[in-house]
Formats: C-alpha cells, structure tokens, sequence
C-alpha cells in the first residue's frame, strides 16, 4: 500500500522525531540508575530548547545553542539535585516543581527578551541542525552511555548508587556525589533533546513545545527496563508513532472518502502508544532496587 | 512544628517568587501589592477569587486523595476535562429535565466520567503495572483531543465564533451567591466546601479512610492486614476522578453553562499545588485553594499592571511552594540541627506521602 519512497521517507521521519527522546531518555538513564527518578525530564527539555534557540539567536552557533542548552540544563537540575540529595524530598514531587518551574520560568524569559511568552523568533535556515546529525550523534551516545555503565569505574560506582548504595558507601565512594553527577548529567542530555527539537525538527521555541516528549523518554526507559539500546528502540517505537500522526494528516476515512480522519484522532497516536505500551509489554520490569531512596 | 512548615514554605516560595520578579526590573513590593489588590481589591475581585477556589478545592482534594493512597495522580486536568463535557453534554441533550434533577443528572454524568477517566489509569496502575503519573500525563493529553473533536464536531455552537459547544438547558444553571451577583462564582463553592468536610469526615473516621490511609503508608503492611491493594488503588483513582469532575458544577452549571474549548487554565496541575500545601489534608485544602485561588487572582492582574512580569509567575511561585514543602531535609536541618546525624544517613527507605518506584 505504501510505495518504497513514502517507507523511506516515513522511516527518515522516524529517525528525526526520535532523536529528542533518545537524548532525553539516556538522560533519564543516567539519573534512574544512580537511584534517583526523574519525573522532571519534561522540563529539563524545555529549559534546553528555549536556551538552544535564544543562544542560536543570539549567536548564529547551532553547535554553540546545544552546549549552551546542556549547561543551562545542568544548572538548572543544580536545584532538582539539591532538592532531592540533601534535602531529601519527595523525587516525584520534586521533579513535578521542576516541571512548573520550567513551565514558568520559560515564558517568564521570553517575555524579557522578545516582549511575548509564547514563542521565539523563527531561526534562520542556515542556523539550524541539519537532522542527521542529532540522529548519529543520539546513537553515539546510546553507545557511549551503554559501555560506559557496563565497563568503566564511573559506570560501576552509578550502578551501585542504585541497586547497593550501603556497599558503594562502604567502599568509600560517596553516593551522594554519584548521584548529583548522574543527576546534573541527566539535566544536560535531555537539555540536549530540548535543543534538537526547538534547532533541527522545529525552527524556534514554542511554548509547551515538548508535548510531554519527557515523560515518553520515560516511559521508553520503563519499556526498556533500564537499559541504554532496548530503551533506545523504544524512542524508536515513539518516533514511529509521531511519524505516523504527520503521515496520516489529511488521509481520507476508509469508510468514507469525502471526509478525512479527524485531526484530533491523529494527535491522540504517540499518547495512545505510549500508553498501550506502557501497559501492555512490560513484563517483568525491575527498577534499580534502590531507586526512590534518598 | 510540622504545623507551620507549610506556612513557612508558601512564604519562601512566595518570597523567591518576587525575587524572580525582581530579576525583570519590576519592583518586588509593587508585584505583591498587586497580587494583593488584584485577589482582594474590591467585591468584584473577591468574587472572582472564590470562583477561582472552587475548581481549585475539587481538584485539590482529587490530588489529596489519591496522594492518601500513595499514589500521586496528576491527571484531575484530564479528569475534569472529562467531567465537563459530560455535564454539558447531558445539558445540551435534555435541556427541559425540571430543576432538581437537572443536577442530579448533571453531577451523576460528570463524577461517571471523571471517574471512569481516572479509573483507567487507576487499573492501568494496579493490574498492568503502569506508573500513574505516566499514564494519567497521556491521558490528560487524549482527553484534551477528545475535547476538542466532540465540541467542534458533535457540540458545536454554529452561532459562535469561538470554539464552544451549545448552551446547556436553563434548569441547569446554579444560583449565585447572595452579595456577590455580579462575578460569576455559584453555589458550587458552598458544594466544594461541604464535599471537602465530607471527605475529611470519610479519611479520618471510617473503615475506608483508614484502609487508604495505610495502602499509602505500606502497600506490604496491607497486604499483611488483608486489604486488597489493587482494589483501593483503583477505587481511589475513581474516587479522585469523581472529585476532579465536580469542577464542572463551577464552570459549566455555575458560571459558562456551556463547554469552552480551554476554559481550565489547568486547574489539575494547580490542584497539585493546592494539595501538597495542605499535605493532603481535606480540611487544610479549603484554605490551601483560597491562597492558590487568590494567587491565580492576584497574578492574572499582573499583565497590565506591570511592564514585564506576566501571569506565569503564578506558574514560578506554585512550583517554589511545591518545592519547598517537599524539601523535608531543609526543615529538619532548621528546626533540629542536632539530629544532623539522622538526615545524612545514606540510604532512607521511608519517604512520607506519595511515594513510588516508576516501575512501569
């Protein structure tokens, strides 16, 4: 039904819508195996992709936008960290604040610099990520994070923050600074899928423009029972479902070609599917055994 | 003096939240008179105030409840989202059933779908697994689609240009309160405040409360006790749902009485906020959604009244509040700094409220 030109052009779109989820779920990987849940995925993707267009704006350095997103990511998970570490708050009511707060303080700037609150100037075509870059670069990054917990010290001391933290801390390792690296790390790579959205699949910051692309980074992790390459097949499975609601715009209704299928049908496809397979295909899934403790 | 601490939290979130506002020139005391004034300012702004309260009581007890439960439902906008168009929709369908029934209908339509809405994410949570904050954020989203495809193409006014559905029957409409005509707040304020005292009654004096009370607790110590944890988890999300649809009494039957497109500027999430602060208490949440309903007031104000600072500084001082409750270690280390000892133990396994593995 569908010719060899429209499966590649859907699996092309597959790939760009994917690559936001991966930056944020390998975030979300990060922070969950160190023990710590990170609900607040969502706004650290949009603090990230405000700052990526307004540094792009500002500076004409696409490049430039991504690390300046990543660093304003990390800072602001600087207040999730001490929230939930020392302060020992509740990690999904913490990262529920976080949420608001970036809901919040994204409109609150914008309205300093550009005098509205809903969205940025449009960023100039030349400045913008050329898609395939946050692809490969997402997949590098599966990569990186997936040896790295597997085969390096660090990687050993976050797994151990979050399935043993007493023998870690026995060991002299001090769980609490595994976890603000994982947590800070976890800030500036979903900062990261932020900036590709607002920088490569879109050409400014909208307000509320990552349509809870967070918490399906998270429930891609879930899928993926924590770990890098199977979560990372999950964003896939998401990518897909994005992919499929721009494909199935304007497509008639099979039972009546006079009209087409609704467009609000069509925006429900990537909520269903994160819902269907957060319900249906999980399994057995285990968390980090000490995830949630502080 | 855990009494104090949410009082202490709603000042210093407030407090960093003009501080904030301070960072966009505008002159922090300036901003807090007119919160003050735009809530409290005249008949009218108080009017307004209690409009605003009355969603924000349902929808934080909807959160206070599940939150009793140990869960943490953060789909009351979805819910109420829900609700709404079944009250309008039995209003728009039966427009000449007499006064008296008429509610009746309409509250018996909105609790089944609010309910009905959170109890998917309530049996999605206890029989497949799936985290409910996760579910009821995508929930919220379906319901917001479905909204908008049933007024637009099922209820639509085609004598407006907005996007609303028909006008709902005239024996639904609520009476007003008697002084406060001319803002739109309705007798559904007095119905929130007597479902809240109900529900404080319901959680601190009987078999169901106290059930609940300990399924938050320990879901092991439950199932010790016999309790079937399942059944009070969906039974709760149910129960949430109900009580997030109830805001359709304020919008549809009191004030719009008809379905707009938009017309929550999401109470849900606000519900959180109003929950928290009263640390999941019905009673407390009367007052609780008083402060976040004279703050929706105030700050609504703040786009003319200042040059910079926009209505989303409400959206800043919620989190701030929500934050600084949360934050127990901080308010031991104030109020005992002795027990230093105790808050740097490395590995806490009890955490109060709401906890929860995102466990899928």
């Amino acid at each position: 039904m569908w010719s060899l030109d429209e499966l590649s052009a859907i699996l092309a779109s597959t790939l760009r819508l994917s690559a936001p989820l991966v930056f944020a779920a390998m975030g979300g990987l990060l922070s969950e195996r160190s023990g710590v849940i990170h609900i607040a995925l969502e706004g650290m993707m949009m603090v990230g992709g405000f700052v990526a267009a307004v540094s792009t704006l500002a500076w004409h350095q696409p490049y430039g936008g991504v690390v300046a997103a990543m660093i304003a990511g990390a800072l602001f998970s600087l207040i999730y960290a001490a929230l939930v570490i020392p302060f020992r708050a509740n990690q999904i009511i913490a990262g529920t604040a976080m949420n608001f707060l970036a809901m919040g303080l994204v409109p609150f700037f914008s309205k300093i610099l550009y005098g509205n609150t809903g969205s940025t100037p449009s960023i100039d075509l030349v400045d913008r990520l050329h898609w395939g870059v946050p692809v490969i670069a997402g997949v590098a990054l599966v990569a990186l994070l997936s040896g790295m917990l597997a085969r390096t010290p660090l990687g050993l001391w976050i797994r151990f923050a979050g399935e043993h933290p007493e023998a870690l801390a026995s060991a002299g390792i001090s769980v609490k600074r595994v976890r603000f690296f994982s947590v800070l790390g976890a800030g500036a790579l979903a900062s990261a899928g932020g900036a590709v959205l607002a920088l490569s699949l879109a050409s400014a910051y909208t307000r509320n423009m990552t349509g809870a692309r967070g918490f399906m980074a998270l429930a891609a992790l879930i899928f993926g029972k924590w770990r890098a390459w199977p979560a990372f097949f999950a964003c896939l499975l998401f990518g897909f479902s994005e992919a499929l609601q721009n494909r199935l715009q304007g497509v008639a209704l099979p039972w009546n070609p006079e009209r087409t299928i609704p467009g609000q049908m069509i925006q429900m496809v990537p909520y269903l599917v994160t819902l269907v397979v957060l319900a249906g295909f999980i399994g057995r899934a285990r968390a980090p055994r000490a995830i949630g403790s502080s | 003096m855990k009494v104090f601490r949410p009082l202490l939290a709603l000042a210093l979130g407030l407090g960093l939240g003009l501080g904030v506002a301070a960072i966009a020139g505008e002159n922090p005391w300036h901003v807090f008179l007119v919160l003050v004034k735009g809530a409290f300012g005249s008949r009218y702004d108080l009017g307004m105030t209690l409009f605003y309260m009355t969603p924000l009581l349902f929808t934080g007890l909807s959160v206070a409840l599940t939150y009793r439960a140990g869960l943490f439902n953060i789909g009351s906008e979805g819910q109420l989202t829900m609700g709404a168009l079944a009250a309008a929709a039995v209003g728009i369908a039966f427009p000449n059933v007499p006064v008296g029934w008429s509610w009746l209908l309409a509250v018996v339509a909105s609790a089944a779908a609010g309910g009905g809405w959170a109890g998917i994410a309530g049996w999605l949570k206890a029989k497949r697994g799936s985290h409910e904050v996760i579910s009821t954020i995508m929930l919220n989203f379906i319901a917001a689609s479905l909204a908008s495809y049933v007024t637009l193409e099922v209820l639509k006014n085609p004598e407006s240009q907005s996007p609303e559905s028909l006008p709902i029957g005239t024996s639904y409409l609520l009476p007003k309160i008697p002084g406060l005509e001319e803002s739109p707040v309705s007798l559904a304020l007095v119905v929130a405040v007597a479902v809240a005292l109900l529900l404080g009654w319901i959680l601190a004096r009987t078999r169901f409360g106290f059930e609940l009370k300990i399924v938050g607790q320990s879901e092991s110590a439950a199932r010790v006790a016999g309790i079937d944890v399942g059944r009070m988890q969906i039974l709760a999300m149910i129960l949430s749902g109900m009580l997030a649809s109830g805001v359709s009494l304020g919008e549809i039957l009191g004030s719009a009485h008809r379905f707009k497109l938009g017309f929550s500027p999401e109470y849900g999430f606000m519900g959180i906020a109003v929950a928290l602060l009263a640390r999941g208490n019905p009673i407390a949440t009367i007052g609780s959604a008083f402060l976040f309903a004279a703050l929706h007031k105030g700050t609504a104000d703040l786009d003319i009244e200042t040059e910079n600072v926009t209505r989303d500084l409400a959206l800043v001082i919620q989190a701030l509040v929500i934050a600084a409750v949360s934050a127990e270690g901080l308010w031991d280390r104030i109020f005992s700094p002795r027990r230093k000892g105790q808050a740097q133990t490395v590995v806490d396994t009890k955490q109060g409220g709401a906890t929860g593995v995102v466990s899928g």
